[in-house]
């Protein structure tokens, strides 16, 4: 339960918005859940609905809407790699390609030990950076720019290796 | 010329409080509270001729002096959701200058009387945020936020609320509803927000870097302000360059600044020093701009680059060169506006989805003419016809780019 796990912060979160309008917590309380598993959970879901005072059909359905929210499990670190069109201009798609290739997945698949998605994002403000992605897992969210292929896998083993050791 | 807004160019730690301050941070708020009455400072701005920098151009103290004083409480909400294709200035600002932005939102709520602002920030900018947060607090610590500020009887808190991954939120009623916990719909307007905003309460909503100009304005004077740039566009812009350019990149540079001085003297020209073929001046928004040599010394303000068929929005210059065909760069904005409908109005949810698959196709070396044809009267029916300007962005790049590259999609050229 978010309210019994992170009590103080429920309550600031809540204390930004006026009382009669505690509907506006939805969204930093549904990246709180997201914290645990990377994805929103249906007791988390069930829990910010009682909490606001909206139905869990309206919770779902700002989880859908928005593409940082996730309603299932993937792998715990989605590699969410930008081939919009300033990017792309500047070889994003080869990138990606290249990526996906060694990593021996397509767009959307997870690696087989379920550390690794790998998605498609639109422009995410990094268009003189070029290749770059940005990591979401239950940590948040982290920009790397100006990459190659052999610095995204060594990035992912150090990713992995501290992985093993929170465990 | 020092820059006005990228000040970290030339004072490289202006992320740090005391060096703000030492460099005549805080001292525009502080005056605007002691000395000055809330309508005087929408005046200046009014009389500063600053206009909002986040792609419309509306004139800033002309939305300050729209906020509805028979209804209350007033808000400010600061528009961080930067997602335009080719935009990357005020992550920027706010990673480099945050200082000041933020002071700019004080100013600005002073001035429409608001006691509480929020910063409506892309979820993706999660790191900066927390950053924004320790900033926001450490001007509590110095009594630049919180109640009666400077001794006198006005109060100010400002939150960041992120967002978490939809470009439809920089439509500024769409960002009310989605800071209002709902999905980011557009809401039907008039009413505008500085009447009906958030909570249906008088709202100004301004970009990042609009608010970053703000300090300045005050502290320097409006005069100053329109001394730079042009007649109309007052003042400096920052231009996010990116695409088939060498040294991509954010540069400030007054309004009236040529195409060729920003592409070439600062951008570095062309990758393989190859020919500009296309330019489009406000990201994946844009109408494509044929590019001869009148077109690279226009100057560039708001007036100017509609004469030229297109406009300046948020000046996300995107380059494109001759080794890249047009029917790709549509199908590339396609794949992005068919995501990023929020589906609220038939026209654009159904009109993005046809066109997206249509321009598919005929990328994939489909170039059928009666599919041209198709795709460009699908993008022609969906203009002026949906509640928000995301449904007519999408058409921009379609229209403009059969009508202006028809060798591109295998026609005939039309003289």
């Amino acid at each position: 339960m978010l309210a019994e796990k992170y009590p103080e912060e429920v309550k600031q979160i809540l204390g930004r918005y006026p009382p009669e309008q505690k509907r506006s917590a939805v969204m930093p309380l549904l990246f709180m859940a997201q914290r645990e598993e990377g994805f929103v959970n249906k007791e988390a879901k069930h829990e910010i609905a009682s909490m606001l005072d909206i139905s869990e059909t309206e919770v779902a359905s700002i989880i859908g809407f928005y593409t940082l929210y996730h309603a299932k499990k993937e792998g715990k670190y989605r590699f969410q790699v930008c081939n919009d069109l300033p990017c792309a201009l500047r070889g994003a798609d080869k990138f990606l390609e290249g990526l996906c290739d060694k990593l021996g997945v397509q767009v959307g698949e997870t690696t087989n030990d379920g550390f690794v998605t790998i998605e498609t994002v639109m422009c995410l403000a990094a268009c003189d950076k070029v290749p770059m992605f940005q990591t979401q897992s239950p940590n948040g969210i982290k920009y790397y720019e100006n990459m190659t292929i052999d610095k995204t896998m060594e990035l992912i083993e150090v990713l992995k290796m501290a992985d093993k050791e929170v465990k | 010329m020092a820059h006005i807004l990228l000040r970290h160019r030339e004072i490289p730690r202006i992320n740090e409080i005391d060096i703000y301050e030492k460099n005549g941070g805080f001292k525009a708020f502080k005056q605007a509270v002691k000395n000055m009455e809330p309508t005087e400072v929408t005046a200046v701005v009014k009389d500063s001729s600053l206009r909002g920098r986040g792609g419309a151009g509306f004139p800033t103290g002309m939305k300050w002096s729209f906020i509805d004083n028979n209804s209350w409480p007033h808000y400010v909400v600061a528009n961080a959701d930067e997602s335009e294709p080719g935009a990357f200035k005020d992550r920027e600002l706010i990673e480099s200058n945050p200082f000041q932005f933020l002071e700019g939102m004080a100013i600005s709520s002073y001035a429409v009387g608001a006691n509480i602002a929020y910063i409506y920030i892309r979820g993706e900018f999660w790191e900066l945020t927390a950053t924004l947060d320790e900033k926001i607090a450490e001007m509590e610590k110095l009594g630049y936020l919180g109640n009666k500020l400077f001794g006198s009887d006005y109060s100010l808190k400002i939150y960041t609320h992120l967002g978490a991954g939809a470009y439809i939120c920089g439509e500024e009623t769409a960002l009310l509803e989605s800071l209002e916990g709902k999905r980011g719909l557009p809401r039907v307007r008039p009413p505008f927000p500085p009447s009906f905003g958030l909570y249906g309460k008088p709202t100004v909503v301004n970009n990042v870097e609009t608010f970053a100009n703000v300090p300045l304005i005050i502290d320097k004077g409006a005069d100053w302000f329109k001394s730079i740039g042009t007649p109309d566009s007052a003042g400096v812009k920052i231009f996010s360059l990116s695409g088939r350019i060498r040294k991509p990149g954010n540069y400030e540079l007054p309004f009236g600044t040529t195409f060729r001085e920003l592409i070439y003297e600062h951008g570095g020209g062309i990758i393989e020093g190859r020919p500009v073929k296309a330019i489009m001046a406000a990201g994946a928004s844009s109408s494509m701009i044929l590019v001869d040599d009148k077109v690279l010394d226009t100057p560039i303000d708001y007036a100017s680059v509609r004469k030229l068929g297109a406009d300046l929005g948020s000046a996300s210059v995107i380059v494109i060169d001759d080794t890249v065909s047009i029917d790709w760069v549509i199908n590339k904005t396609l794949n992005f506006f068919e995501h990023e409908s929020c589906g609220k109005c038939t026209p654009c949810r159904e009109g993005t989805y046809w066109m997206q698959h249509l321009s598919q196709s005929i990328h994939a070396g489909n170039k059928r003419k009666q599919d041209v044809d198709l795709l460009y009267n699908v993008a022609k029916q969906m203009q002026n016809k949906c509640l928000c300007a995301l449904g007519e962005f999408a058409t921009m790049a379609v229209v403009t780019g059969i009508e202006r590259f028809p060798q591109d999609f295998n026609l005939e050229v039309r003289e």
